[in-house]
């Protein structure tokens, strides 16, 4: 048998597919199992050659649990190890002859069991871009957006759809993927410019979404939401918890949609106990490349801020979030999360430590000069977010520590000029 | 605003320069641990305002109420939980407490309290509350700041002792179980203090309900004198008990905690009692 395989490894050469490379007939299949084994998993895209059988069966064993895969490699290696020598001078020759799409057969580097299909919804804003840069070399990123994504690594598949549509979700149910990060939400309605208000379109999205779920046997589901919907008052009291009531649209209308998407993310946890949902609830998200209310704000000098008032802020780096996300990913983790940065600091001490100033307005006046121009389309600032520049409302990020094992990475100085 | 801004470190600049050495020493030996790089704790005080505040705290404390406080060598390091007794329309009890805590005891401390929510509502005092390390209270964050080893102020009378009228003075009113579940969920002591002479500071006759409810306040008491929140300048006597350690997880039955909650009571009502027949003027 290894007489046959070195002789007859010229003639498999232009056989060769992007899968493997075939050495002989008999033990064929066998190879073909054991080399499919050591990649992260089989592409449904791949050429067919007969290998859908051995994807169809690895998607299964995924689907049973990841333990069982690597129960399978383990006992594997042993014949792998001797299949290695006979395999090496053809595996030398099929990335030559067929344009390498995955990563090469003998990188055994990856450490997930299996290759997942991400969905990321919104990839073409801030955050969605840094999660296709840091998951698209060891998943499959399928970017969903209704903006046009021309930058994208080669690897990342993109989609321009309007996610209301019943088209997308067929075109979606195709793609098969095993998990789902929804960044794709208006939070700026004022300035959003499309048919349909932005709560529509949310929650229309979020359904399109959860029945997409349902119907293509997703594993995991991670929804950003805010902390924000706590709602910063008087009332209630510092270092809010997971189970603390969302408030925010009391005083600020404007974010009903939100608390409505976190809501309806939260029946996945009892209608669809089979997928692992995990809603994150950062504070204030900053970055130099973000172009959210937070990052805006703190860009703007002077700063304006209400007379007499000098609130705690908790402000958390792009980074850190995007390194929380990746940690939901992670098989088991489910659950409700604030993500919280590195502390928290009055505003007056962020507007010193940018080297900005500050102009203060009375409040009466402030508020009654944003109703108005808000109302009458003058500004894109809804008045109740004025209530972020009056009242604390700081978070606690206790559960995403120890469940999730999240620590922020980026130090207060950092985070405070970041944007 | 860059002049005001000026102008404003001009004045910390002078007020701290013009401190007494003792007070500043007091205060630059405040814990600092649980500060950040930007000189805050967690819940946004600050020490360093402290040295702002003290020359303000001394007048009412030495010159305006003359404060005699004993018992002071009973406040504990680490975590406590003061209880005292609340009086006088006007929160100035709290306030000498912790000026006494501050300026008289051997181990200097800075007391946290627990603010009523609507004092966030309000432009500067809520800033000043936030900085000076009192904190809007729920019983999160009483929790919270024991677990920090911090000394914490409670009122249990709430503003049923600080409201009540003249010819109630000195009662005691009835205490709730929440700082008792409190204390012993967290192993924290109970310092009992009892405040003798805030109850003259502002003689209420009556307490005009109607007309309080009609403006959201708590209460609208008839004071004499009228006009301004000022109080009349009494003689405060400030008496500080012996720590009491009562053991248990702070889940027992109502019954168990009342019992204990007595306890409290009847220590703070007999150094009131001892406290007012040491008296022998009221200014």
């Amino acid at each position: 048998m290894a007489t046959r395989s070195t002789s007859t490894s010229s003639k498999t050469a232009p056989k060769a597919t992007v899968k493997k490379p075939a050495t002989k007939r008999a033990p064929k299949k066998a190879v073909i199992k054991k080399v499919a084994a050591k990649k992260t998993g089989t592409k449904v895209t791949a050429k067919k050659t007969g290998t859908k059988k051995v994807a169809a069966k690895k998607v299964t064993a995924k689907k049973a649990g990841a333990k069982k895969v690597t129960a399978k490699k383990a006992t594997e290696r042993p014949t792998a190890a001797k299949a290695a020598p006979k395999a090496a001078p053809t595996k030398a020759a099929a990335p030559k002859a067929a344009p390498a799409k995955r990563a090469p057969a003998n990188k055994n580097a990856d450490k997930a069991p299996a290759k997942e299909r991400v969905l990321i919804t919104g990839i073409c804003g801030a955050l969605g871009r840094m999660a296709a840069v840091k998951l698209h070399r060891r998943a499959q990123v399928i970017g969903v957006d209704h903006r046009g994504f021309a930058d994208r690594p080669r690897d990342v598949e993109h989609h321009r759809l309007d996610l209301r549509r019943k088209s997308a979700l067929a075109l979606l149910k195709k793609k098969r993927p095993t998990t789902i990060i929804h960044l794709g939400v208006i939070r700026n309605p004022s300035k959003h410019k499309g048919n349909g208000s932005a709560y529509e379109i949310n929650v229309e999205a979020m359904t399109r979404l959860i029945e997409l779920s349902a119907a293509a046997g997703v594993k995991k589901f991670v929804f950003l939401s805010t902390s924000n919907l706590y709602g910063p008052n008087a009332k209630s009291g510092s270092f809010l918890t997971e189970d603390a009531p969302l408030h925010g649209a009391d005083r600020s209308p404007e974010i009903r949609d939100l608390v409505a998407l976190d809501m309806m993310t939260q029946s996945l946890f009892w209608k669809h106990p089979q997928i692992e949902t995990v809603i994150l609830r950062p504070v204030h998200i900053v970055g130099p490349t973000l172009r959210n209310a937070p990052s805006r704000f703190l860009r703007m000098d002077p700063m304006p801020t209400l007379m007499g008032f000098d609130p705690m802020l908790q402000l958390v780096h792009a980074d850190d979030v995007i390194a929380a996300m990746l940690l939901a990913l992670k098989p088991g983790m489910r659950g409700i999360y604030n993500i919280v940065g590195p502390g928290q600091l009055p505003l007056s001490r962020v507007v010193t430590a940018r080297g900005k100033g500050s102009t203060p307005y009375p409040e009466p006046l402030l508020r009654m000069a944003a109703e108005r121009s808000f109302r009458y389309g003058l500004s894109t600032y809804p008045p109740g977010e004025l209530d972020h520049l009056k009242f604390s409302c700081l978070v606690d990020g206790t559960r995403a520590e120890t469940e999730l094992g999240y620590r922020p990475a980026r130090t207060l100085e950092e985070t405070v000029l970041a944007p | 605003m860059a002049i005001s801004n000026r102008l404003w470190t001009l004045l910390k600049d002078w007020a701290i320069d013009h401190l007494d050495p003792e007070v500043a020493a007091r205060i630059d030996a405040i814990p600092r641990e649980h500060l950040n790089q930007y000189g805050v704790d967690p819940f946004g005080f600050d020490p360093e305002i402290v040295k702002l505040i003290a020359p303000v705290l001394m007048v009412l404390y030495r010159t305006y109420f003359r404060a005699e406080a004993r018992g002071l060598e009973n406040l504990p390091e680490g975590r406590c939980l003061l209880v005292s007794n609340h009086s006088g329309q006007l929160p100035f009890d709290g306030a000498m407490i912790g000026a006494a805590c501050f300026l008289d005891a051997p181990k200097p401390r800075v007391l946290r309290s627990l603010v009523e929510f609507w004092s966030a509502e309000l432009p500067f005092v809520s800033t000043f509350f936030n900085r000076a390390g009192q904190v809007v209270g729920t019983p999160a964050v009483a929790r919270r700041l024991l677990e920090m080893d911090e000394a914490l102020m409670v009122f249990p009378e709430g503003v049923r002792g600080l409201n009540k009228p003249f010819s109630e003075r000195y009662k005691l009113q009835g205490f709730g179980n929440g700082f008792m579940r409190l204390a012993m969920s967290t192993g924290t002591p109970i310092v009992p203090v009892a405040v003798v002479g805030a109850e003259e500071q502002a003689p209420a006759v009556a307490d005009i309900k109607p007309v309080a409810k009609m403006l959201g306040l708590p209460a609208l008491p008839l004071v004499l004198p009228q006009i301004l929140p000022l109080p009349l300048p009494v003689k405060y006597h400030i008496a500080m008990g012996a720590p009491m350690t009562f053991e248990g997880d702070g889940n027992e039955d109502d019954d168990f905690i009342a019992g204990h909650v007595r306890d409290v009571h009847r220590t703070i009502q007999h150094m009131l009692d001892e406290g007012r027949a040491r008296r022998t003027s009221i200014f």
